[in-house]
């Protein structure tokens, strides 16, 4: 089935393309290098993005760990940091220049490099083929390509680390004029063309992905699997690649745009500006800074549910499964994030309402900003009643889907504060902005991506990671995250704004500096839990407990009834069909029903 | 029971990835033109005069659609000569497409509209129709390898979805283009 869909009419069709994959699907003898470097398999490109994405992680989480040094101990010198820093770290303290480059690699590379190309990366390559019954994606071929711009980005990025004006340093944002004129800061020179042009291959990465994994979606499920008897999780990855595909172009224009100021000498964003450093004023005039703003949130805001959704979509089905309950609410559930994906492009002015906003546009803007509080919370009730009076197996993957619930109610609910234009005066660029922002979309898209590991790691690799070492990570992250983001609210509420070096200078920030120690102490132990996990991962790969049978978790969907370690084509006979919706848990006193059963005579409806 | 159908009627998925594209494409182009609005309305900006030759490039690209689409139609019933010429012209149409646009560029860059100094409607100009030039540069690449797989002698190619593919394509940048022109003739 999945091969006529792939090639049209196969009657029809005689070229080569059609005898050549299916050998690829029966017997094609693979070398090392198609089989492992440039491989045209959803499931070995998904775990290529998987640990490009978990070394990403450690990168920019080691930036965090250093920065938080600087901001816990102000005061202290670590001439051990001169030692792997070199100039950054003169005297073993951060320079201030340095500071801010961290900070803004940090977030560049956790938002686009993890939890965009590392999480729907990894789990859309990986599940989608496996849940709707396809042998692969509509294109293997543009899928390679899209790992490979997202490793040729990697690269370009990771060297604008070792030039010697160092990476760009105004923030993930990239804001004009920091990040339009060369001679704004050091950062902004070769480092600032260096991350454009990674940007710009991440972004075609995103769209070869995403392009993918939508005709994917819509065109090659399998026999009997309508739309809506898709798990959660095709659903979420669906809406995530149409977000995607959608706004990324729009920063791709930015950034074109943002190119020509730099190199061309054109007045898109800049005007009337004089450098201090170099003593001139510039030509340009009738730019806009903010027109840059406009561009950049246009998908900057859909970033974050391009980040949140694959999370919520696996949160769901690991819920389920491991509550041994149909989901709450599949529809409400689908609805809702239709809803978010909707909104999300129409909420993107709430992170401007001080750049001189109209007041009027602004109440707008926050009305629709708190439209988006209704699917979220239709989210998490479908959530808590799915688990509501459930027999709960708690396996490492579902401690961190309802760890991500967690952590999306209590980051969601700052969000009401923020999304209101008045109190944004206040809150805006300070440490509330930092703790609403890594709780609800950092930590918990991180929460549900390591549930999606834990709980896919026996499909991708045969064997289990270890539960103890898991356990450890669970408590010690979810504590940890916490203990860091937690306190950040009362730092934002005294008004502590964010991407300083120092605040030891001001009266009123001195009173936190029992607080940034303490924070400090928990970021760099929950980084050292994340080494655990990194460990476990790779550990289990080679010596983790082996799976005896195809479907550990009791699981209804598709991807378990695969073999162990399935080959390129994922199932060796026939492509099974489909007869029910993914949630049959529990139904007439049987355990669970796989989607491939056919319904009984006597079934109950559910 | 809502089944889907697995009947040969359903978009061939690479065609459907296609749309998806396009659409992406118009998010670009939307971008830049909402840019363009947003920047219209702000001091010190300069309108300019569209040169002729973008007229005549217009008709250019409206014919090389014609002969795609009936390159499309000799290629479904299989008269391969023809096919193979008019795919030859669609290209060559393309290609000159692209020096006119250069050549516009030129005359407008002589006529005093730089990249450099204060905002205006030229460096958009030069921009959106430099990014839409190199859309269809890639059109014509993708017509040069289907050029060349048609006179291969080794493959018989009876599939018509790649040759369906290019041929939508061909005519989404030439819409593309005249909503660029007429966005450029409205608004300036």
């Amino acid at each position: 089935m999945s091969n006529e869909a792939l090639h049209g009419h196969p009657e029809v069709v005689t070229t080569h393309d059609v005898h050549h994959d299916e050998h690829h699907v029966h017997h094609h003898k693979e070398t090392f290098i198609t089989k492992y470097v440039f491989s045209q398999d959803h499931k070995m490109i998904a775990k290529q993005f998987l640990i490009t994405g978990m070394i990403w992680a450690v990168i920019g989480g080691l930036m965090s760990v250093l920065f938080r040094l600087q901001l816990g101990y102000p005061d202290q010198t670590f001439p051990w940091l001169e030692d792997i820093l070199g100039r950054w770290a003169k005297g073993g303290k951060i320079s201030a220049e340095n500071y801010y480059a961290l900070v803004t690699m940090h977030g560049t590379v956790l938002v686009f490099f993890v939890l965009t190309g590392g999480l729907s990366g990894t789990f859309a390559n990986f599940l989608i083929p496996l849940q709707i019954g396809a042998r692969d994606m509509a294109s293997p071929f543009m899928n390679m390509l899209s790992y490979w711009f997202f490793f040729g980005g990697s690269i370009v990025m990771i060297s604008s680390l070792f030039i010697q004006t160092g990476p760009f340093s105004g923030g993930w944002t990239a804001y004009p004029p920091l990040s339009a004129l060369g001679d704004a800061s050091p950062g902004s020179k070769t480092g600032m063309d260096l991350w454009i042009t990674a940007m710009a291959m991440f972004v075609v990465s995103s769209l070869l992905g995403g392009l993918n994994y939508i005709s994917t979606v819509l065109n090659m499920r399998t026999k009997g699997m309508s739309m809506t008897r898709m798990p959660l999780t095709m659903w979420a990855l669906f809406f995530t690649a149409v977000l995607g595909v959608l706004s990324f172009p729009v920063l791709l224009s930015g950034f074109i745009l943002l190119l020509f100021d730099r190199h061309g000498g054109t007045s898109f964003y800049l005007s009337d500006i004089y450098i201090a450093a170099t003593k001139t004023a510039l030509p340009n005039e009738g730019g806009s800074a903010i027109l840059f703003q406009h561009l950049f949130w246009f998908l900057g805001h859909p970033e974050v549910y391009i980040i949140l959704l694959p999370a919520m979509g696996m949160a769901s089905e690991i819920i389920s499964i491991n509550a041994r309950k149909p989901i709450f609410g599949y529809m409400a559930m689908v609805g809702s994030m239709f809803a978010i994906t909707i909104l999300a492009f129409l909420v993107w002015a709430h992170h401007m309402f001080v750049t001189g906003l109209n007041p009027f546009l602004g109440s707008v803007f926050v009305l629709l900003t708190l439209l988006i509080a209704v699917p979220s919370a239709i989210k998490v009730f479908n959530w808590l009643t799915t688990i509501w009076k459930a027999n709960i197996k708690f396996t490492p993957g579902m401690m961190f889907a309802l760890g991500f619930v967690s952590l999306f109610i209590s980051g969601g609910l700052t969000g009401i504060f923020l999304g209101n234009s008045t109190l944004d005066i206040h809150l805006h660029d300070t440490y509330f902005v930092i703790a609403h922002f890594h709780i609800v979309m950092g930590v918990s898209a991180f929460f549900g991506m390591f549930a999606g590991i834990y709980h896919w790691f026996p499909k991708m690799y045969g064997r289990f990671m270890n539960n103890t070492m898991a356990y450890i990570h669970f408590w010690v992250t979810l504590a940890g995250a916490y203990l860091i983001f937690w306190p950040m609210h009362y730092e934002g509420l005294a008004g502590m704004p964010r991407r300083y070096l120092d605040y030891t200078g001001w009266e009123s920030f001195k009173q936190f500096a029992e607080l940034n120690k303490f924070i400090s102490t928990v970021a760099i132990i929950v980084f050292a839990v994340q080494l655990l996990f990194i460990f476990n991962f790779f550990y289990s790969i080679f010596k983790g407990r082996k799976l005896t049978k195809p479907n550990p978790w009791g699981a209804t969907t598709l991807e378990w009834t695969t073999p162990i370690r399935p080959g390129h084509g994922n199932w060796p006979g026939e492509i099974p069909e489909v007869h029910r919706w993914a949630y049959d848990y529990s139904k007439d006193g049987r355990d669970f029903i796989p989607q491939t059963e056919p319904i009984g005579p006597n079934e109950s409806h559910h | 029971m809502n089944i889907v159908s697995s009947s040969p009627q359903k978009i061939h998925p690479h065609k459907f990835t296609l749309w998806i594209a396009i659409g992406s494409i118009i998010m670009m182009f939307a971008g830049l033109t909402s840019a363009y609005i947003v920047k219209g309305e702000q001091p010190g900006w300069s309108t300019v005069v569209v040169p002729k030759i973008f007229y005549y490039s217009t008709g250019v690209i409206l014919i090389s659609s014609l002969t795609m689409q009936i390159a499309l139609k000799a290629f479904k019933e299989r008269s391969m000569q023809q096919y193979r010429s008019l795919l030859t012209l669609t290209a060559v149409l393309g290609v000159v497409f692209i020096a006119m646009q250069i050549i516009g560029f030129k005359q407008l860059f002589q006529s005093g509209v730089k990249l450099e100094g204060g905002s205006g409607a030229g460096q958009f100009l030069y921009i959106i129709f430099g990014l839409h030039a190199l859309h269809v540069l890639g059109g014509a690449i993708a017509l040069l390898i289907m050029f060349l797989k048609a006179f291969s002698s080794k493959i018989r190619n009876y599939n018509s979805v790649p040759v369906e593919v290019i041929s939508t394509y061909w005519h989404f940048v030439d819409l593309l283009w005249i909503y660029l022109f007429v966005f450029f003739l409205v608004k300036s």
